[in-house]
């Protein structure tokens, strides 16, 4: 799909400039920092509608029960921060059942997420990368810009190439680091 | 508003070849301003030096001669700095220039880059003691034995030199990088704002300052808007206004509360829906913001138009101009080559009539707030010869039906681009900064503002 791949080459260029911000003289820019990071989330939003409308598509025409879709983990930590930048992309029909699913992530962590680490303050990583990984902290470190977009990085990846998504990204974390 | 402008060589003060396109980096002007009474113009470049320029008086010998801008003063305002702490280097370049009212013989002017404020005083000595007994006229020391009497050192006239030097040091209080100065009409204090606060300064204090807006949020994590300009009001010593990332403007109050933090007027347009795309929020970050002359309006940029909002109506801008409209469908290769993070500037004419802002391929733009008509000139060395009168440009649609000397939008070079551009405080002319090139355009014609 257009949107698809517009939303995909969007958030790789972003990723690209982030990185590249990082070696900028004068330090990271934090209003730019920013920006990228707002059209990366605004991509992704997209890119997950578009995703949700083409699987809500399909459903329909199996003319099965709906399945869920797996993007809607997506929304578990994006909360706030999104609402505040009042963006309401979806069709209809996937933001209803996003709602839907988001009343039931908010409720008490569903099992499939007891399998996993313990979450303290770190960022939560996909299972498929490696345990031994840099310090994850809350502080002014260059360091956590870079693990927080190669992480994303291979969030993408994963998500075109596995069928289940692990747990979000909280993308926010990008220009934590200022 | 007569655009028959004329236009004076322009001032290469950086020696730029014209034969070569190379441009240093450190040429590339960065700030420009007039003085109060437009006498003196200062420009700041990516190299942290600062130029000003000085008007010449107008003399009835050579009559086509008059008003023109020579070099004043060259001086080196900030240098490279490193941060250990933070492993970062703090670049020179000179972010904003400032400039205080004049009260004595002297000049003084504030420059920044992200982390310092300097306090300059530019003073001419034009005379010099001559005639000391201890020394000679070379500064020896004289043989005592060959004095035989007592004289008394005299003024003599000398070549006009200009003397620079720094005055004040406002250093250490800005972890963000700072993006606006303004100066208190009270001539005591002054403000610094950077990406997340911003602070008060008195002019002789350099040891302190309060802060005075301050939106980090307790967790960066939360962090959705940055202060991206701020000003204080031409009148009113209690007021000033800030504009954020997100296209709102705040008006605060200094009698209200220590920490303005909470605004008093909140001047947002709504977001139309219907015009909704990946780029939404980038363009809609307001780049700069000027109080008009008379202190009733505020003018802001943002990627693609130029607002005029009435300090009494928060809901929407009273008028919109459309700087560059036919950028919109290619806001996806402006963001690939960075072209939608340019921050423009845009100024008020004297009079409040008249708004320019800056547009790309060395366009600038000029919209006339009563009779709404708009032109689009160039700042380049082919249009602009000795005293040329300006052609007005125009871009139409790839595609479009084109007359000619029209520039489609394809053609567009997006390198060259004028984002700082400065109004005479009360005459009709403009200095305009194009990459590392000075141009200063008079209209002869229409000299007094209307």
């Amino acid at each position: 799909m257009e949107v698809t791949t517009e939303a995909k080459r969007i958030m790789v260029v972003a990723l690209g400039k982030l990185y590249s911000s990082r070696t900028q003289r004068g330090g990271l820019r934090l209003h730019r920092s920013l920006l990228l990071t707002m059209v990366m989330k605004s991509a992704r939003d997209m890119y997950h509608a578009a995703q949700e409308t083409v699987e809500w598509e399909a459903a329909e025409q199996q003319e099965s029960p709906a399945e869920e879709p797996t993007d809607a983990q997506m929304e578990l930590q994006e909360g706030k921060p999104l609402s505040s930048t009042g963006e309401e992309v979806e069709s209809s029909p996937a933001k209803l059942r996003r709602d839907a699913y988001n009343k039931e992530n908010m409720s008490p962590p569903r099992p499939a997420q007891h399998s996993r680490k313990r979450r303290g303050k770190a960022a939560v990583e996909p299972d498929f990368l490696p345990c031994k990984k840099a310090k994850l902290e809350q502080k002014n470190s260059p360091h956590q810009l870079i693990l927080s977009t190669v992480l994303l990085c291979e969030y993408m990846n994963c998500s075109s190439e596995v069928g289940a998504p692990p747990a979000p990204m909280p993308v926010q974390r990008a220009i934590a680091a200022c | 508003m007569g655009e028959d402008t004329d236009a004076p060589p322009t001032l290469n003060h950086r020696g730029f070849l014209p034969d070569h396109n190379y441009v240093t980096e450190a040429d590339i002007i960065s700030t420009v301003e007039f003085n109060h009474t437009g006498e003196l113009l200062a420009t700041g470049d990516k190299g942290g030096r600062v130029v000003i320029f000085q008007r010449e008086p107008e003399s009835k010998c050579e009559p086509f001669s008059q008003g023109e801008y020579n070099v004043y003063s060259t001086f080196q305002s900030h240098e490279p700095e490193f941060d250990y702490l933070k492993s970062l280097e703090i670049e020179e370049k000179i972010n904003k220039i400032r400039w205080l009212p004049q009260q004595n013989a002297a000049h003084f002017l504030l420059s920044t880059n992200d982390k310092t404020i300097k306090l300059w005083k530019v003073s001419e000595r034009d005379k010099r003691p001559e005639g000391y007994n201890l020394k000679d006229e070379e500064g020896r020391i004289k043989d005592l034995s060959t004095i035989t009497s007592l004289q008394v050192p005299v003024l003599m006239p000398m070549d006009l030199m200009v003397e620079v030097s720094p005055r004040r040091v406002f250093a250490n209080a800005h972890t963000y990088h700072v993006n606006s100065i303004s100066v208190n009409s009270d001539y005591q204090t002054y403000m610094s704002a950077d990406d997340l606060r911003i602070n008060l300064w008195h002019l002789d204090i350099t040891d302190r300052s309060f802060n005075i807006v301050d939106i980090k949020p307790a967790n960066m994590e939360d962090l959705t808007e940055v202060i991206t300009a701020a000003e204080f009001h031409p009148h009113h010593c209690n007021l000033f206004v800030y504009s954020s990332s997100k296209g709102t403007l705040r008006l605060c109050d200094m009698r209200e509360a220590a920490l303005c933090d909470k605004h008093s007027k909140l001047f947002e347009e709504p977001e139309d829906p219907s015009a909704r795309s990946f780029f939404s929020e980038i363009i809609s970050s307001v780049s700069d913001v000027k109080f008009s002359h008379s202190g009733r309006y505020l003018l802001t940029r943002d990627y693609l138009t130029a607002k005029v909002w009435d300090l009494n109506m928060e809901s929407k801008p009273l008028e919109t101009y459309q700087v560059h409209d036919y950028l919109r469908s290619k806001l996806c290769s402006l963001y690939e080559n960075d072209c939608i993070f340019d921050k423009f500037e845009c100024a008020w004419n004297g009079s409040d009539s008249v708004i320019m802002t800056g547009a790309y391929n060395n366009f600038f733009r000029m919209f006339d707030r009563n009779t709404k008509r708009d032109v689009t000139l160039e700042a380049s060395r082919e249009s602009s010869k000795p005293r040329a009168v300006l052609k007005p440009r125009r871009v139409c649609a790839a595609g479009g039906k084109r007359r000619k000397d029209d520039i489609s939008v394809d053609s567009l070079d997006f390198t060259k681009k004028i984002l700082h551009t400065a109004w005479h405080p009360t005459e009709n002319i403009i200095a305009i900064a194009a990459t590392n090139n000075l141009y200063i355009f008079q209209d002869k014609l229409n000299s007094e503002l209307h």
